[in-house]
């Protein structure tokens, strides 16, 4: 019971503080529920046995791409921005596209299958931890998918660079 | 799909819970009452230290050597007036010195104080926790510059965020080479690593880590000489210039706590925490009589001191050349560091 009490509560809290963050005038005041999300999302990693996503989405989300958001929006004159309507005009068109694709999920759902029960179990992670499994998958099955993507986030640190260093 | 079966760790059953659940609250009363009156007198610690530093007494005045002044500045700042600024945001500024507390406070949660005494016990990604609560820090910090509505403390609040975005890279790569040697994260198992060798102490193996790890320390606890976000000297105060009465004393322990979390860091990965090395274990067996509590207590308070002869002592950086410190020389010191520790814990 008291894990249904707990999914229900981080369900709610988290489809709540996605509407808030949409919803506010104040961007700061969208960050700020924006970071209460992440915690949230963190916490349900947690009871994934997924402790080292949960650490990694703290510091990286909202420790550091967050505190950015939030450098740069200090920087924007909000006192005009908070008299500007939030939506553009064509909202209602946007609310019933989302809408309908959560009703296309909800059909689906009824359909999900669980797959077939691997080598990385739960009592296997809970054994080995979390972050030895990720690091040895990483480093092992998936080596070329990650050194890939390490290369595109290097190609795009040189492009930052390139950018910020070039002479009006 | 059983769902419970994630949730194995809450528990059993409902009593079984709670039961846990009193226990815990408990241990996490007793840590931050222990830590608040630690805040209390590290703050008496320094002015006394600065104070003989600078050949003058510090407080004499209330109590016995001004033992008792701790009290009095929170009896003063607990009745004073808290002010708002009326053109400020009023909930944004009223939230930002509790991010800025509860960041810090709640690292308290995986420090390991003595034999295996820690709140949250088994928590395999301590060091990365940690570093998660280091980095949230910065909230409270860029949140009171802004919501204050001044422009020193708008300015104050973005050197912050600015240095403890920096300073947390090379914070983080420093404490990797603990991470290679040790193979762990947890802060439990790394002292339990630590006491595998004969010396017992990573500060031996580690020692640039361990300088690098301390520069940071500095620069994240916005201490002096990093102290850039609060320079009185330009910025009057800072972010805190608009807090007064209980609030600007939030901000106040949250520095120190951060100082103390920072301590206990190094203490942990870097001084064998509790423990004391093998090699004097062996010579001096009597020293097992000390309980563990004594020989952390004792490293902590080296670190504090620490913190303090520094801030007597060196004067404050320019912002420019304490972001050139950080992001060129060391950042690329730390990863050297990494490369180095990787090759040699391969080899051997």
């Amino acid at each position: 019971m008291l894990p249904v009490i707990i999914f229900i509560y981080f369900a709610l809290a988290m489809t709540t503080l996605s509407i808030l963050v949409i919803t506010r005038r104040n961007p700061i005041h969208s960050v700020l529920f924006m970071l209460a999300l992440f915690f949230h999302v963190a916490a349900l990693y947690l009871f994934l046995n997924a402790e080292f996503l949960a650490a990694v989405q703290v510091i990286l989300y909202a420790g550091a791409i967050l505190v950015l958001f939030l450098f740069v929006i200090t920087m924007l004159n909000l006192k005009a921005e908070i008299f500007t309507d939030p939506f553009i005009g064509e909202w209602p068109v946007s609310l019933a596209i989302g809408s309908s694709l959560l009703l296309l999920i909800f059909f689906t759902l009824r359909d999900f299958l669980p797959g077939p029960v691997g080598t990385y179990t739960i009592e296997m992670i809970q054994r080995e931890t979390n972050t030895k499994i990720l690091g040895r998958v990483l480093y092992t099955e998936y080596l070329f998918p990650f050194e890939i993507a390490s290369l595109i986030l290097l190609i795009a640190i040189v492009g930052a660079m390139v950018l910020a260093k070039k002479k009006s | 799909m059983d769902i419970s079966s994630f949730y194995g760790f809450l528990g059993t059953d409902t009593t079984d819970f709670i039961l846990r659940m009193i226990i815990m609250v408990a241990k996490i009363a007793v840590v931050i009452v222990i830590a608040l009156l630690h805040v209390a007198y590290s703050t008496w610690f320094e002015r006394k230290i600065i104070g003989h530093m600078q050949i003058r007494l510090g407080p004499m005045r209330v109590g016995y050597h001004g033992l008792l002044q701790p009290f009095a500045d929170f009896v003063k700042l607990f009745f004073k007036e808290d002010i708002i600024p009326s053109s400020g945001d009023r909930p944004v500024f009223q939230l930002a010195p509790m991010i800025a507390l509860f960041a810090t406070i709640s690292s308290l949660a995986v420090i390991p104080f003595f034999n295996d005494f820690v709140i949250a016990k088994n928590m395999n990604v301590g060091l990365l926790y940690l570093f998660a609560m280091s980095s949230l820090s910065a909230y409270g910090i860029i949140l009171a510059g802004w919501s204050s509505n001044s422009k020193y403390a708008f300015l104050g609040g973005l050197r912050s965020s600015a240095q403890v975005i920096s300073y947390e890279i090379a914070l983080a790569l420093s404490l990797v080479g603990i991470m290679v040697l040790s193979g762990s994260l947890n802060l439990v198992e790394i002292i339990e690593a630590q006491q595998k060798h004969w010396y017992g102490m990573y500060v031996v193996v580690q020692f640039p880590a361990y300088i690098l790890f301390l520069i940071c320390a500095f620069a994240e606890t916005n201490r002096t000489p990093f102290d850039l976000p609060e320079a009185e000297s330009e910025l009057v105060a800072g972010y805190f210039v608009e807090y007064s009465g209980m609030r600007f004393s939030l901000f106040f322990m949250a520095e120190y706590i951060a100082m103390i979390i920072m301590s206990c860091i190094a203490v942990t990965c870097f001084w064998g925490g509790w423990t004391l090395p093998p090699v004097v274990m062996k010579a001096l067996p009597f020293l097992a009589v000390v309980p563990g509590l004594v020989w952390f207590l004792l490293k902590v308070y080296c670190h504090l001191f620490l913190f303090y002869w520094v801030r007597a002592t060196v004067p404050r950086f320019r912002y420019d050349h304490l972001m050139s410190l950080g992001w060129k020389v060391l950042i690329p010191l730390a990863l050297a560091n990494i490369v180095i520790t990787s090759i040699v814990k391969f080899l051997f």
